[in-house]
């Protein structure tokens, strides 16, 4: 569904990926792991139009989609949940949700999305006239994501929803996560730090080191595999 | 009963100044710059209903309640389009460059519309006398006496106000100006066309600032190429001081500006330094409150 190859970024005179490949089939929950700084960020926003590509190319649904417009690449379903989550924090949690749904715009398909965001994650539709500033991080994270699910987005990619959050709302953030590509199926790439969790929702891996991709493999071999293990497992 | 007398003139004075404050701090709440070049647009305003009013009056009739509606719109719409057609032409490019950049290049617009339209192939820089738009009359409370025009003036301005903060508020689209204002990142992610809502902002402050222009005029002895200088610093100066960025501080700063000149104005023996007066309370006002009145203070992320 999503195919990327030999992409490159620079950021002025440093190149933050050194050409990278990536496949991300249909359906699947597709992980990028990595340390800090390895270009994890930089490739998502490559993909949704926020970096300028240097070189290589983005295919996604056969279409070549690098270097254009982010308002054009969410027309296209691909919906980008970024890191840090940047909600509108001086809207309603409700003008959040409807902001997810701006190019939606058949009124009853908002209805039904806006219905299903709210069954996934109650606590938003408890929270739902309040400013999204005053939410927790995780409840910030569950409006990022129902935010781009409002999109009806066919392929989603997610940086790093663990980030900042208390360890029990990660867990669930994770079961929305394999919730939403199981029940929508809606394709997922998954950003992560936190190697454990995301090589247990996902189906396939890539390893990503200063700009490249060192490994790629099913997520099953790569938690198995000594070295991954050892650098990105805790041993 | 002098001083409501003054108040009122002042009430006035600031609505004129709020209109235009709005556009300031609408274009810096989506880009985070000061458009300088907005004092000029107000001109242009002014000038827009200056050459349409012998054309339009002349089928409504002089002084007719239409026919001055009809002058107000098309010059909205004018000043609109050039507001629009000065984002898209001198700030777009430079979209990703340092916002210094860019208010340098505002002043730069605002410098090139104040001087070509002083060129006597466009509007030349003597002073011309502003038509009547509206019949003017004195109206009577009591000892209090009240022009018909500030009355207007103020209830336009209330109207304006309430307008803009439904769209602002309740539409699709103003939603979405505050969701650029916060982040045009994350806005571009929803699927918004960050240049359509800058556009959008342009032609809206644009539009308040014609309107201001026309009140402005109908205020001053004549129009000319550098009227909107004075105006549009107060009006600068009071987006500042209501909080930059926050449209009902921009109303208020304006109202405040107003009021402060009218009455400094107003007193005896001081009246020559209303300015001085005026600028030291809003000193006052940004040493107590550096954000402005309304403005929240911001730590920058880093």
């Amino acid at each position: 569904m999503l195919e990327v190859k030999n992409l490159q970024v620079n950021y002025g005179v440093i190149t933050a990926l050194h050409g990278i490949d990536l496949t991300v089939e249909a359906g699947s929950i597709v992980t990028l792991i990595g340390a800090n700084g390895a270009g994890k960020t930089t490739a998502l926003r490559a993909v949704s139009g926020l970096e300028r590509c240097a070189g290589g190319s983005i295919t996604y649904d056969g279409q070549p989609i690098a270097n254009l417009a982010p308002h054009e690449i969410v027309r296209r379903r691909l919906c980008h949940v970024p890191e840090g989550r940047m909600v509108f924090a001086n809207l309603t949690v409700l003008e959040n949700l409807q902001m997810g749904a701006y190019l939606v715009k058949d009124k009853q398909a908002i209805a039904r999305e806006m219905a299903y965001v709210f069954n996934i994650f109650p606590r938003l539709k408890e929270r739902e006239r309040q400013v999204a500033g005053t939410l927790s991080g995780g409840e910030q994270q569950m409006l990022a994501i129902g935010r781009a699910l409002m999109s009806r987005p066919r392929f989603l990619m997610l940086d790093e929803p663990s980030l900042g959050i208390a360890p029990i709302l990660v867990k669930t953030i994770f079961e929305k996560i394999q919730e939403i590509n199981r029940d929508h199926g809606i394709t997922i790439l998954l950003v992560e730090q936190n190697a454990n969790l995301a090589l247990e929702i996902s189906h396939r891996g890539y390893v990503i080191e200063t700009g490249r991709i060192i490994l790629s493999d099913t997520s099953e071999s790569l938690r198995k595999n000594p070295d991954v293990r050892k650098a990105y497992l805790g041993g | 009963m002098f001083y409501i007398q003054q108040l009122i003139n002042g009430l006035a004075l600031g609505s004129i100044y709020a209109l235009i404050a709005l556009g300031y701090t609408m274009v810096y709440g989506v880009l985070r710059f000061i458009n300088f070049a907005h004092s000029d647009i107000l001109m242009v305003g002014a000038f827009a209903a200056f050459f349409l009013a012998p054309g339009i009056q002349g089928i409504f009739g002089p002084e007719s309640i239409p026919g001055a509606l009809l002058i107000f719109f098309f010059s909205a719409l004018i000043c609109a389009l050039l507001g629009v057609l000065i984002e898209m032409l001198a700030y777009r490019p430079l979209r990703n460059r340092p916002k210094l950049t860019v208010l340098i290049t505002a002043i730069g617009v605002s410098l090139f519309l104040e001087f070509t339209c002083q060129h006597k192939g466009v509007f030349g820089s003597k002073t011309r006398p502003f038509p009547t738009l509206i019949p003017a009359q004195e109206i009577h409370f009591g000892e209090l006496v009240v022009s018909s025009n500030d009355l207007v003036v103020l209830i336009v301005t209330l109207l304006l106000l309430a307008a803009l903060r439904f769209i602002v508020q309740r539409t699709k689209i103003g939603t979405a100006m505050r969701a650029v204002s916060f982040n045009p990142q994350a806005a571009a992610l929803m699927g918004i066309n960050i240049n359509h809502i800058i556009s959008f902002t342009f032609a809206l402050g644009s539009a308040l600032a014609a309107i201001a222009g026309i009140f402005y005029a109908m205020r001053s002895p004549g129009i000319e190429p550098l009227m909107g200088i004075q105006p549009g610093l107060r009006a600068f100066i009071a987006a500042v001081v209501g909080g930059i960025g926050n449209l009902p501080g921009a109303a208020l700063g304006g109202i405040v500006l107003g009021v402060i000149e009218a009455i400094a104005g107003g007193l005896p023996g001081v009246s020559n330094y209303r300015d001085g007066i005026a600028f030291a309370i809003l000193i006052l006002i940004l040493l107590f409150r550096p954000a402005g009145l309304l403005g929240k203070f911001q730590a920058e992320k880093v």
